[in-house]
């Protein structure tokens, strides 16, 4: 899990000219690479930094015909806006919190200790696994619909939680495994109870695959749509992927606020994510991929 | 995932906690270890009780919803109007759009998850190189990642649009088309211009997953290859790519499951056209039900059970095939 990664293959007959032009080349190749998956996001940005009739203004022009620099006061100051901010905030904290709480355990117990059904309860988590919220979005409707809380953040932070548990047991499941035995033997010879270990000890240990299953499931709860989107009726209670879409619709056209919106929406997840840019390879090597 | 496998077959070791080494002679330390190799029931409930109550309530139930509507008649307002049998599946099943809708679901996972394949794997060995300015190219991969689909899925109707769109503007500048395409409109260009999106989203994570599994293969073995006289290309081929088998494998099937249970970008992408002419069944499903003129919850559960069933025999199939357990 050491950030810092060796170029494994090196060119056999590694001539002179390589040697020298590699420092340049490299560089450029990056700078064309990030180009290659950056620039629709700088499209959007060119598009909040102008007014709606200029995005859809025929025919099209990559540069502002006209600058405009209001949107973001526009947009932050937009109540519709901060409702939606405030709903993915809560959700997503709330959804994440819950997974985070409910995986630990059932991670640890599983790689540590033997019972009678531990095989069928790891089978039943790698097939929930496989099924989307989108696929049982009726059934998720009809139950809710049923327990009365269609319209409330308890049944989207529920949905989030118990569709990004799978993936988060997993991950924790391999980091716990992968931890040796004995370091808990001492442990417990010193007088720690299985919680107290687990808490003290295997947390601590397991901090790569704890940061990486956190922020999965935060990001994906972040970015949530479909079960948003079908449970969610208030304006007010919508989180911003769904909420934003009404900048644009059949009746009004806000592109510029739709852009503006939309880029708030991604900072602060760009920012987690480049946070733990360094766990995100460990993270999956440890609990995926070994 | 591939995580399972020791353990499945870890139920015949657990007799070793419990024969001891003779050096280990006090009692209170024999006793901890056999407690804490070994559980009963009750215990276990203690520990897994919160997960399984959150699959139960929130992933079993509404699949056992799925199944209880799937059997049910519904008037148009979504109310239960009685038993159906299985007269909802055989109506999907005669769907006329049905075909359509499956050759399409076909093209886009394959596709989608083939060519998001091929690309990654020289973007992850792009990745792996030392270089400066590394860490900022890796941060770059990660936004189509970290941006949520819906936010991406509207930005390209914006770049696609056949008036004011960016790329059409920009393909006739540099006089590769004479006239503008209309990529969300025209039938032939709908699905591959939905396909660059599925890819182009798919790439960073699927990237992530291959660079973890370089970075997991150790130097000495380009070493050994490197005198014995590999060139670069074989030792990638010879090398590399069976070590990177189960990152290969594990980023395939969880494109697999992603890039079909797919919604937003087809969603948004092919809003403006009419009919499931360029549907996966995952929007035919969901537009049963919420958009279709009959708003057929029955019809659309039935569908939504189809769904599950599909992906759940390609990703075995694939497992099957690729010899997933033997190999890996």
């Amino acid at each position: 899990m050491s950030v810092v990664t060796k170029a494994p293959v090196r060119p056999r007959d590694a001539t002179v000219g390589w040697r020298t032009l590699r420092p340049y080349v490299m560089p450029v190749l990056g700078l064309l690479v990030a180009f290659a998956f950056l620039w629709p996001y700088l499209v959007m940005l060119l598009n909040a930094f102008r007014p709606s009739a200029d995005v859809v203004q025929t025919p099209a022009s990559i540069l502002p015909r006209e600058w405009k620099w209001t949107t973001f006061a526009e947009v932050l100051g937009d109540e519709r806006f901060l409702a939606w901010l405030r709903t993915s905030v809560v959700v997503a904290l709330a959804s994440t919190a819950v997974v985070v709480v409910v995986a630990i355990p059932a991670a640890y117990f599983t790689a540590r200790v033997r019972f009678p059904g531990r095989v069928a309860f790891l089978f039943l988590v790698l097939v929930t696994q496989m099924f989307s919220p989108t696929s049982l979005v009726v059934g998720i409707y009809r139950e809710f619909f049923t327990l009365n809380l269609v319209n409330t953040y308890m049944a989207i932070i529920l949905t989030n939680a118990a569709f990004n548990l799978a993936f988060a047991i997993w991950i924790l499941h391999g980091f716990f495994s992968s931890i040796p035995k004995e370091i808990e033997e001492a442990a417990e010879l010193d007088g720690c109870g299985r919680l107290a270990t687990l808490l003290r000890i295997m947390l601590s240990l397991a901090r790569p695959g704890l940061v990486t299953a956190t922020i999965f499931t935060f990001i994906a709860a972040w970015n949530e749509y479909v079960v948003a989107l079908t449970l969610m009726l208030d304006d007010d209670r919508k989180p911003l992927t769904v909420g934003i879409n009404s900048y644009v619709t059949g009746y009004e056209q806000n592109w510029d606020q739709l852009f503006g919106a939309s880029i708030v929406a991604i900072v602060p997840v760009v920012v987690l994510f480049a946070l733990i840019e360094k766990h995100l390879v460990g993270g999956l090597t440890s609990g995926a991929v070994k | 995932m591939s995580s399972a496998r020791p353990m499945v077959s870890g139920a015949a070791a657990t007799a070793a906690p419990d024969t001891a080494p003779p050096s280990d002679s006090k009692p209170r330390r024999r006793r901890a270890r056999a407690r804490r190799g070994r559980e009963p029931l009750h215990v276990a409930l203690l520990w897994l009780g919160p997960a399984l109550a959150l699959i139960l309530g929130v992933v079993v139930w509404p699949v056992v919803e799925l199944v209880r509507a799937s059997l049910s008649r519904y008037s148009i307002t979504g109310l239960r109007r009685g038993d159906a049998g299985l007269e909802n599946f055989r109506q999907v099943l005669a769907n006329d759009a049905l075909d359509t809708v499956l050759v399409n679901t076909l093209v886009w996972v394959v596709a989608v998850v083939a060519l998001t394949m091929l690309v990654s794997l020289g973007v992850a060995q792009f990745l792996n190189k030392d270089f400066r300015g590394r860490r900022l190219v890796r941060w770059a991969v990660i936004v189509p990642w970290a941006a949520s689909l819906v936010i991406t899925a509207r930005l390209f109707t914006l770049i696609y649009s056949y008036y004011y769109g960016v790329l059409n503007a920009l393909l006739l500048k540099i006089g590769l088309i004479d006239t503008p395409i209309d990529f969300l409109g025209s039938d032939a260009w709908v699905m591959p211009s939905m396909v660059a999106v599925g890819v182009f989203v798919s790439i960073p994570f699927t990237a992530y997953v291959l660079v973890a599994g370089l970075n997991a293969i150790p130097g000495d073995v380009y070493e050994a290859a490197r005198l014995d006289g590999a060139s670069p290309w074989q030792a990638w081929r010879l090398v590399t790519l069976p070590l990177l088998r189960p990152a290969i494998m594990v980023a395939t099937v969880l494109n697999m499951i992603y890039v079909f249970n797919s919604f937003p970008i087809i969603y948004t992408l092919n809003e403006s056209n009419p009919g499931f002419g360029h549907d996966t069944t995952i929007t035919f499903m969901y537009k049963l039900a919420f958009k279709s003129a009959e708003k057929d919850v029955g019809q659309s559960a039935a569908a939504g059970l189809f769904n599950v069933c599909i992906i759940l025999i390609a990703v075995l199939a694939y497992l099957r095939i690729t010899r997933w357990r033997k190999e890996s």
